[in-house]
């Protein structure tokens, strides 16, 4: 069985000590770096990336254990699987090594064989670990991602400020049912990128996608200042996104979408939901239940995009609205005053 | 020779293992870098560096254990374990001895590696 070539970076300040390591790494089909000390290793391993760390632990300038301490503090480093190989005895010391987050504990003089099932295993682990990580880059957005990473998963949420956004394509249904199914898959591909551009570069981050629908977040999971605002400006470049992307299918001979965006903004509970084994990043409050009230509306309103008193309250002079009066909504004791923004889009 | 300087086994292991022409290298490294830590055990000694003294001890052991040098490993061993006396003559006596066999040990790797 052959690992995949990684590299490795040798930390030990006796000599014969590094050139033994790195040809057996080398005969192992690796390559491989040195180090004599600490700190030079540390200066190494912020500079380029390695698969893996052999470490001794009797060092002079900076040992083992204090490498491992820096590591384990530094978010771009605690993944880093690390293998100490050391000729120090006592159970203490391997007991400390594997506290302070060593993979594994080799005595000196190492034997080769052993060195490298468990340089095999520690790789695997990683490579474990580093599609996990892609995968939740993949299903989860970045900031979500950053913030699982920063403070851990935990279930339950806090309160904050944000403006909530829901977004459908109009008509959908019999849009779908005009065209062969991997045309829509295909309209709904480009209709995401579109519209995931425009939401994360105004600071929104999408949290759900539901068939033609999506819900995004302004100032959550990371705080945003002056969510309305952004949500408003992202909402605007949908429309006209969507406006230059039914240019290219009118051409094409196909029909062009419309859609509606409704926005809340106001205190909502964020956080994560569901079961220790899986769970979701979200938001849930009236603030959410009137955004998706307001994008249901723009149907009956007959306009591209609807938004609460607290968003018009917290936009500039630039952008124009236009009060549509009270509405009474499904779930709401009193009525609602809402706003149309003034978009290319027409209805 | 005398089979108490050096384990063959240990050492045609590490022929085995990693190849003869880099464990003759290697060897040349080892002697290189052994006077060294002896005269650095010394000035530990004279210069009462409790942790140098450790650290030299620690050292030296690690490499004789590499290539089977048994005794050496074990003499080498006993000085870090134990540290710095309390009666430097102690160790001045101790250093004495691991130089002889450090000799010995010398003289069985060049051997062996022309071997």
């Amino acid at each position: 069985m052959a690992d995949p070539a990684a590299r490795l970076l040798i930390v030990d300040d006796n000599k014969v000590n590094r050139l033994l390591l790195s040809r057996n790494v080398q005969m192992q089909g690796h390559s491989a770096a040195l180090a004599e000390n600490g700190r030079v290793a540390l200066d190494m391993l912020r500079r380029e990336p390695f698969d893996l760390l052999l470490l001794d632990i009797e060092m002079p300038e900076m040992d083992g254990f204090a490498v491992l301490e820096q590591l384990k503090a530094d978010p771009q480093l605690r993944d880093l699987p690390v293998i100490v190989t050391s000729s120090l005895e006592g159970l203490d010391n391997i007991v400390r090594c594997i506290g302070l987050g060593a993979e594994d504990y080799l005595h000196k003089p190492v034997n080769p064989v052993l060195l490298k099932a468990r340089i095999g295993a520690s790789l695997e682990k990683k490579r474990l670990r580093d599609q996990q990580k892609e995968l939740v880059r993949r299903f989860a957005t970045s900031e979500v991602a950053q913030d699982l990473q920063q403070s851990g998963f935990t279930l339950g949420g806090k309160r904050v400020h944000a403006s909530v956004m829901f977004s459908d394509i109009r008509s959908f249904t019999a849009l779908v049912e005009s065209q062969p199914p991997e045309e829509t898959i295909e309209l709904l591909n480009t209709y995401y990128t579109l519209m995931f551009d425009a939401i994360s570069s105004h600071g929104g981050v999408v949290n759900q996608m539901i068939g033609d629908g999506l819900m995004a977040l302004f100032g959550a999971p990371l705080p945003l200042h002056d969510c309305a605002s952004s949500a408003v400006a992202a909402a605007l470049e949908m429309i006209e996104l969507i406006e230059q992307f039914n240019l290219e299918r009118s051409a094409a001979q196909k029909p062009t979408i419309r859609i509606g965006i409704g926005i809340a903004t106001g205190e909502v509970v964020a956080g994560y939901t569901g079961t220790q084994q899986r769970a979701t990043y979200t938001c849930i409050g009236d603030t959410v239940n009137l955004a998706a009230r307001l994008e249901a509306h723009t149907k009956v309103a007959g306009c591209g995009i609807l938004i609460d008193e607290d968003t018009q309250r917290a936009l500039g002079d630039g952008v124009g609205t236009e009060a549509l009066g009270a509405v009474p909504f499904k779930g709401k004791s009193t009525a609602v005053e809402i706003f149309a923004v003034a978009a290319g889009q027409t209805a | 020779m005398d089979e108490s300087v050096i384990d063959k086994a240990v050492y045609a292991e590490l022929e085995e293992t990693t190849g003869a022409e880099f464990v003759a290298d290697l060897v040349d490294t080892f002697l290189e870098e052994a006077s060294g830590m002896l005269t650095e055990l010394r000035r530990a000694r004279a210069e009462n560096h409790a942790d140098h003294f450790r650290r030299a001890a620690h050292s030296l052991k690690s490499n004789s254990n590499t290539f089977g040098a048994v005794k050496l490993a074990a003499l080498a061993r006993e000085l870090e374990l134990k540290g710095l006396d309390a009666d430097p003559a102690r160790d001045t006596a101790a250093l004495a001895a691991l130089e002889i066999e450090y000799a010995r040990a010398a003289t069985a790797l060049k051997d062996l590696r022309h071997g």
